[in-house]
């Protein structure tokens, strides 16, 4: 391949990369903006949605009225509708009751919430490998000598307008505006009269929603699923909102998409094999967190944890 | 005069307890200097004879609850006494274990003299993470040491003195006195020796003026910095003398396996050590070595419950952390 074609091929797989990572920083951005929890858990949701979205096109058939691209679509909303209730239900059981704790206490519940998870589905699975097939063929268009498939191309715009209906969401209706709020001064917010606790549960519906639809595209891309899979794209998805600037929704985007290409140019470097690739990103993780721990969109933050 | 004192205020504490008559019998008796050296020594001498009496599997799990109790201390030393929560501790024993491996495989060092070698790259390895994050909120922090824990066990994966993915085979054993460590009831001397070790060197560090700076800094960092705390330096302090002992049980750890491989520094390494110092309560010390060994003897009991084992433990962690934060046996605030 011709240098030209390299940069094309890396800018495409770095977007289609750059939008899961980005749906997972969403999550992970919008939790934290809201409670201040590191919510460890939320890479194991994203890989619930992946299992979700599975069973679910098996129960179909892979299609829904005979309609493959039909089927998809109507196992991605099922999925995000049940995956999102599950993340209201671990808010509910696991950090209402600890919203008070010191915050120690918290993180440390979230990673048993996060253990619980990814070894439920270890035990379903028998921790295999399972293929995720769709009906959806190798049909593309060609730019030079790179092959697009529409799957690749449609994954793309798929996550780009879940984000922009998420954005409308935040910034348009009123629930984005008590979230936003609460964001800011949660305690206040209850004295105006918000429902901070629906709020809240409303926020984890939403973003594990996100997350799930991730892990369904996820599954499309690369083919198969794994309980583990939850793990490495968890640093990256939080990576992501990091570099955006933690708590700002358009930050996680735009940092998920600059993870997503310098990961994917990263491994063209010399020297940098794509074995070097996670070590790569863990690294923009620390190099980040120490020198601009704010982020890119971040605001600088007086407050002392 | 004094002993009786502080018995009494120990009742006071525990009133509501149901077992409460039960616990402060049992402190106003081991507030006797006398009885608690006593019950310390037939303890000590139990644990010695133990391998004349036992089996081979018996001493394999003692064994390794030692190699844990010296772990879950150094953790503890991090977590507990500091409250910087670390989710990469595995790195540490990483360290060690590999220093050791390389030195023994590579260039045939003898295992002591590995030790020495293990502990500064230990302190090297403290010190890199620890320095440029210290100041960070908690929560990064967390993050940070996840993000080191998997760059050294990937690091271990990718290079060439490291074995790569199938890791260092046939790292020879340690000689004593020309007598060759390779039965586990050696191993298991070895790893109790290094436990007790630990277990007094915390103790030593506890009540220090250090250990005394941990806990300040825990409860209040502005009070600790305005009583003149060198915050950063303290922590760093804290982090450096835990990835120590984590460095010594690896080292040990490689030559009782003879093999080492990444797969033994895997994140999920790190979270069982963090769970037996939670479990037992953060910041006291008899608390973290129950804590170490449950998760030892929890598994080995319940054999059957096998792939259910990290499921088990991650209810088990909700539960603690919703019911009892403070741990099984934890720490006393006056």
């Amino acid at each position: 391949m011709s240098f030209r074609e390299i940069i094309i091929q890396q800018l495409f797989n770095g977007l289609l990369l750059g939008s899961f990572y980005g749906l997972v920083a969403l999550g992970y951005s919008m939790v934290y903006g809201i409670i201040k929890l590191l919510n460890f858990a939320h890479a194991d949701i994203y890989m619930v949605g992946g299992f979700c979205s599975l069973s679910l096109l098996a129960f179909f058939g892979g299609t829904f009225f005979g309609n493959g691209w039909l089927g998809i679509i109507a196992a991605m909303l099922i999925t995000m509708i049940i995956v999102g209730l599950l993340g209201v239900l671990i808010e509910r059981i696991a950090y209402r009751p600890l919203r008070d704790a010191p915050r120690l206490s918290l993180l440390i519940t979230a990673l048993g919430v996060s253990m619980i998870l990814y070894n439920s589905v270890m035990v379903i699975t028998g921790g295999e490998y399972k293929a995720y097939k769709t009906g959806l063929g190798f049909e593309g268009f060609s730019l030079g000598s790179v092959h697009v498939t529409y799957t690749q191309a449609i994954l793309i715009v798929a996550a780009v307008s879940l984000m922009f209906v998420l954005h409308l969401f935040i910034t348009r209706t009123m629930y984005g505006k008590a979230m936003r709020a609460i964001s800011m001064d949660l305690d206040c917010c209850r004295l105006m009269g918000v429902n901070v606790n629906k709020i809240i549960a409303l926020t984890f519906f939403v973003g594990s929603a996100l997350a799930a639809s991730a892990g369904m595209m996820a599954g499309v891309y690369y083919g198969s699923l794994h309980f583990f899979m939850g793990f490495v794209i968890g640093i990256k998805a939080f990576t992501s909102a990091v570099i955006g600037g933690i708590g700002v929704i358009p930050g996680a985007m735009l940092g998920g998409v600059l993870l997503g290409l310098l990961e994917s140019f990263g491994t063209q470097i010399p020297f940098i094999g794509s074995e070097w690739k996670d070590v790569f990103s863990f690294s923009i993780l620390i190099l980040i967190l120490i020198f601009k721990p704010t982020g890119l969109l971040g605001k600088k933050e007086s407050e002392r944890m | 005069m004094k002993e009786k004192q502080t018995a009494a205020a120990r009742t006071a504490i525990k009133r509501d307890n149901p077992l409460a008559g039960l616990i402060n019998r049992l402190y106003i008796i081991f507030d006797n200097k006398k009885i608690r050296y006593s019950v310390l020594a037939i303890a000590v001498a139990v644990l010695l004879y133990l391998p004349m009496i036992t089996s081979l599997y018996f001493m394999e799990v003692m064994t390794n609850v030692w190699f844990n109790v010296t772990v879950c201390l150094g953790l503890n030393i991090i977590v507990g006494f500091a409250g910087l929560l670390s989710l990469g501790y595995a790195a540490f024993f990483a360290v060690g274990a590999y220093t050791t491996g390389i030195l023994i495989s590579h260039y045939g060092v003898s295992f002591w003299l590995t030790l020495p070698v293990s502990v500064l790259m230990a302190i090297i390895a403290g010190l890199a993470i620890g320095a440029p994050t210290l100041k960070l909120r908690s929560d990064y922090l967390a993050i940070v040491t996840l993000g080191f824990g998997e760059i050294i066990r990937l690091a271990a994966r990718n290079l060439q003195i490291t074995g790569r993915a199938t890791g260092l085979v046939g790292i020879d054993r340690p000689v004593l006195f020309g007598m060759t460590l390779y039965k586990i009831n050696h191993f298991y001397y070895a790893f109790l020796l290094v436990a007790i070790l630990a277990i007094f060197v915390s103790y030593r560090l506890q009540d220090s003026r250090l250990g005394r700076a941990w806990k300040c800094i825990r409860e209040d960092e502005d009070a600790a910095e305005a009583m003149g705390i060198n915050v950063v330096a303290v922590r760093l302090y804290a982090f450096v003398i835990g990835s120590v002992f984590g460095a010594v049980a690896g080292s040990f750890m490689a030559v009782k396996m003879t093999a080492i491989s990444p797969e033994s520094f895997l994140f999920t390494q790190s979270v069982m050590i963090l769970l037996a110092v939670v479990l037992g309560g953060m910041g006291k010390i008899p608390g973290v070595i129950l804590g170490a060994f449950a998760i030892v003897v929890f598994p080995e009991v319940f054999r059957g419950i096998g792939e259910y084992r990290m499921l088990i433990f991650g209810l088990l962690l909700l539960v603690l952390m919703i019911y009892r934060p403070q741990g099984l046996w934890p720490e006393r605030h006056t």
